[in-house]
């Protein structure tokens, strides 16, 4: 576990100081720990699993988003399982429960409880459309099809700093209307 | 969208944040004109500014409530960190507490022209408790949208340390006008002027900081 967290709190140094692949596997490696986690909180609150998905993208946009309030000396894990823990209490919230989650729900996953990769969501999708056209064009572009920054901008005749600012706006668009909904 | 699609879009979004700090401090530059200007139309410097810096119990209200904002400032970053607690921070608020007390004690032991009641009533009081809160507002609006830009997992703490924040700046400028300047008189006025603001700033915060 240990070791599992110093290598979250390397690679996440290495995304803020600019490795996009290494923020792609900090990503890829704690999403199975969040997905468990909301599991878990679902079940403690009586609300059926299948909606783990969307608290688990809704915790990923918000590690996203506020990525700039972690400090770099600090280690990675309790900053990420206290946004997780937030979101989480929230999400259950707004499904009309008052839980309490345990911070040792995020800590205290085994290496065998992996959940299936399999990810049905929809909130982040409904919101998707409700976006402005070039936010959403841009998102799905990247999302769906999982073109470039630059492909996406050669196709909406954009330029690459245009597909930036509609890609990082579109993102901090979503996230407000998830938590408004 | 699945996760997986999701995971890829933010690892492409490589836009950087500013620091909380910094938007903070931006957002409470463009508020303080604001408060400058209500201060200057509406109350002024008290004129006898030049005798009064002499006295120390006027010199006192300023290190009160820069000691105040400045204690707020650094919790409220403190707090911005979703991982953070109060522990460990809240003496810093004992430094204005304590200089208001030692002030109250050396007062206390010096010979006074005035009773102590009379010293604690003044003359300034409504003044103090509309002025204060007033120039406070757009600091307080300031305070909360670099707070925004954080993640405080505690949205009402946070509000209401922005409040103390904002009237420890606006209760700055507002000592600047009080002709009062009895420790007593700060320690009851301008407290109950505070904690007006740092409600206010817990309500809002309760509603705007989460995130």
């Amino acid at each position: 576990m240990r070791e599992r967290e110093d290598e979250w709190t390397g690679l996440m140094r290495s995304a803020i100081s600019g490795d996009s692949a290494a923020y792609h596997r900090l990503l890829k490696a704690v999403t199975p720990v969040l997905r468990a986690a909301a599991r878990r909180g679902l079940a403690r609150a009586g609300q059926p699993i299948d909606q783990a998905e969307d608290i688990v993208q809704d915790i990923l946009l918000a590690v996203h988003l506020k990525r700039h309030t972690w400090d770099a000396g600090a280690p990675f894990a309790p900053w990420l399982f206290a946004i997780a823990r937030n979101k989480l209490i929230d999400a259950l919230r707004r499904r009309g429960r008052r839980v309490f989650v345990n911070i040792d729900d995020f800590a205290a996953i085994l290496p065998g409880e992996r959940a299936a990769e399999t990810a049905s969501a929809s909130e982040v999708a409904a919101q998707l459309e409700s976006l402005p056209a070039r936010q959403r064009e841009v998102l799905q572009s990247i999302a769906v099809e999982s073109a470039s920054i630059k492909d996406t901008a050669a196709k909406y005749s954009m330029s690459e700093g245009a597909v930036r600012v509609a890609l990082h706006r579109g993102l901090a668009s979503l996230t407000a209307r998830l938590r408004e909904q | 969208m699945d996760t997986d699609q999701l995971i890829r879009t933010l690892a492409a979004d490589n836009v950087r944040a500013r620091p909380v700090g910094f938007v903070l401090a931006l957002a409470l530059l463009a508020a303080a004109p604001v408060s400058l200007l209500m201060f200057f139309t509406e109350l002024g410097v008290r004129p006898d500014v030049m005798t009064a810096m002499r006295n120390p119990f006027f010199d006192l209200k300023f290190a009160v409530t820069l000691a105040l904002a400045t204690s707020a400032i650094l919790v409220s970053l403190h707090l911005s960190r979703p991982e953070a607690s109060m522990r460990g921070w809240g003496w810093l608020f004992m430094i204005p507490a304590g200089l208001l007390v030692a002030g109250i004690s050396g007062e206390m032991m010096m010979p006074q022209r005035l009773p102590m009641m009379t010293r604690l009533v003044g003359s300034n009081s409504k003044v103090c408790l509309t002025a204060i809160p007033a120039m406070s507002l757009p600091l307080l609006a300031a305070a909360l949208v670099g707070l925004r830009h954080g993640a405080p997992t505690r949205p009402a703490l946070a509000g209401a340390i922005a409040g103390l924040l904002s009237a420890g700046l606006a209760a700055t400028f507002y000592a600047s006008h009080c002709t009062d300047d009895s420790p007593l008189f700060v320690a009851t006025w301008y407290t109950i002027a505070t904690a007006l603001v740092t409600s206010v700033g817990a309500l809002a915060g309760a509603r705007v900081l989460r995130f």
